[in-house]
């Protein structure tokens, strides 16, 4: 990159988009997008935007991957060619293999997948454009999704990324902050169970710079929470509405 | 992965750790016998071999000059892959990397890379053009639990061990001369893995703990006990004042290892 910006935060304590750092992205959030999915959400964070969709419980395939006990949770990130500046190629980058396996293991404790056994859920995220921190919002929209399919759940789960960014701990980093940064910590969470199933860190941190940047990441985690109740409230109120009009006419 | 462990074990293993013992004996803190072997493949530009008790990786150092990437013209390139042998495990699959090895090559790369261990500005022939590639093979041979460690340090190991052949350019082009150099090494990571088991936390779990545990949590640190990469891993999670606590264990158990290995 040739245009780097020398400071990443200017002399007001405001960032290159004039955020403040305990300030997050704007997030916009909806529900039941994809009519054919059984559950699907659809986020917009900062530039990011995200879609998730839910297929299950349905019949395991390949069938040797069944469990007994319970339901076999897929999950499938991929970026979309278009996502960012130069074209990804669209096969599946070891990037993209260890997010799948990631965001996976961090809604797998949130979903009763003993109710379902010896079926799978999938659970497929694309990232049509990026913009930093597309792990925590494909979170935040696939947990949405789950919910949305009616799969029963402990909790939502919701993520959001702190960070270092020259000497101050931020909130939710956008893309040049990620890349220019000096840490990024994604986290997720189970809100009312107080449960961190996600936890990943890049960038050097101190002890004390790490506790303060988890700490920072649950509060924007607890935020997005309170839009992502809203946002299914928002879908199934208007649900109701609509049934109410049918049967009044 | 196939559960060898039979369920009567497993609630054994629980049982102990609640009351703060553990199956072969350790204190919950302790890491199992540990041994490194270095230069042991002559081949390969470096070398090493741990042990973590039954666990065994080797890790082979292959340096090959490539082009740099067009984001970092000023730096060598690192390049860093595991391979879950067949030999090492009845669960481990011959075929192409699966989200384990991915998972465990994208941890190791993380710590190196973070921690800025190896100059990679030493690694220049033409800026742009021509640097060395340093490619890290992490190879398991016996999985008995907690790879992600003994990758991590065999990896250092044989970057530490790891030599390059010097060279000249001579009209535009560059010749291998006799002779080697160490290859540049600035900081030495060191990756501890903890394991929650119920309601505790246990380094270095081995294999029938890791089929127990709930989740994981690996932290690289570098030479000033600075964290410089995390991985939360399995399908269970932590609480917050766990996840502070986890990495104060890792911690403490860092600057051990870094007295002991000398690093």
């Amino acid at each position: 990159m040739n245009d780097k910006p020398e400071k990443l935060i200017d002399k007001k304590g405001l960032r290159l988009d004039g955020r403040k750092p305990e300030e997050l992205r704007p997030v916009k959030l909806e529900v039941g997008v994809i009519p054919n999915a059984d559950g699907s959400a659809y986020v917009e964070h900062g530039k990011n935007k995200i879609l998730a969709a839910v297929y299950g419980p349905r019949e395991v395939h390949p069938k040797h991957l069944s469990l007994q006990d319970r339901a076999v949770l897929k999950c499938r990130y991929h970026m979309a060619p278009f996502s960012v500046q130069e074209r990804k190629s669209p096969a599946p980058s070891r990037r993209e293999v260890e997010l799948s396996k990631v965001i996976k293991e961090s809604l797998e404790p949130a979903v009763f997948l003993e109710y379902y056994p010896r079926t799978m859920v999938d659970v497929f995220v694309e990232v049509l454009q990026a913009d930093g921190g597309t792990r925590c919002a494909s979170i935040t929209a696939a947990a949405l999704a789950l919910a949305d399919s009616g799969i029963p759940m402990r909790d939502l789960v919701v993520a959001c990324a702190a960070g270092k960014v020259d000497d101050t701990i931020v909130l939710d980093l956008m893309d040049t902050e990620d890349k220019l940064g000096a840490a990024d910590v994604p986290v997720a969470l189970m809100p009312n169970l107080n449960a961190i199933t996600l936890l990943q860190m890049d960038g050097i941190l101190t002890h004390e710079e790490f506790e303060s940047a988890v700490n920072l990441a649950l509060e924007g985690c607890r935020k997005i929470y309170t839009m992502q109740k809203e946002a299914l409230k928002t879908k199934y109120v208007s649900v109701s509405e609509e049934n109410k009009e049918e049967a009044e006419e | 992965m196939i559960s060898v462990v039979t369920r009567v074990k497993q609630k054994q293993i629980a049982q102990l750790i609640e009351e703060g013992k553990r199956l072969d004996g350790r204190d919950l803190t302790d890491y199992r016998q540990m041994k490194i072997e270095q230069g042991i493949i002559e081949r390969a530009e470096g070398s090493a071999r741990v042990l973590l008790g039954k666990t065994e990786v080797v890790v082979g150092v292959k340096i090959e000059m490539g082009k740099p990437f067009p984001d970092t013209p000023n730096e060598g390139v690192l390049t860093v892959n595991a391979e879950l042998t067949p030999i090492a495990s009845p669960a481990f699959e011959p075929g192409p990397p699966g989200e384990e090895s991915i998972e465990l090559a994208r941890i190791v790369d993380r710590g190196i890379r973070e921690s800025k261990c190896i100059d990679t500005s030493k690694l220049v022939i033409e800026p742009g053009k021509q640097v060395f590639v340093v490619f890290v093979d992490i190879y398991a041979l016996n999985h008995d639990g907690n790879l992600i460690d003994a990758s991590a340090l065999a990896a250092v190991s044989a970057l530490l061990n790891t030599k390059m052949s010097n060279y000249e350019i001579k009209e535009g082009e560059v010749k291998i001369k006799p002779g080697y150099e160490q290859l540049p090494m600035k900081k030495h990571p060191i990756t501890v893995t903890t394991a929650k088991i119920g309601n505790k936390l246990v380094v270095d779990p081995n294999l029938e703990e890791e089929e127990v545990m709930d989740a994981r949590i690996s932290f690289a640190f570098d030479d000033d006990n600075n964290i410089c990469a995390i991985q939360k891993g399995g399908s269970g999670y932590f609480e917050p004042q766990q996840v502070i606590e986890a990495a104060k264990i890792a911690q403490t158990k860092a600057k051990e290892l870094r007295k002991k290995l000398n690093w």
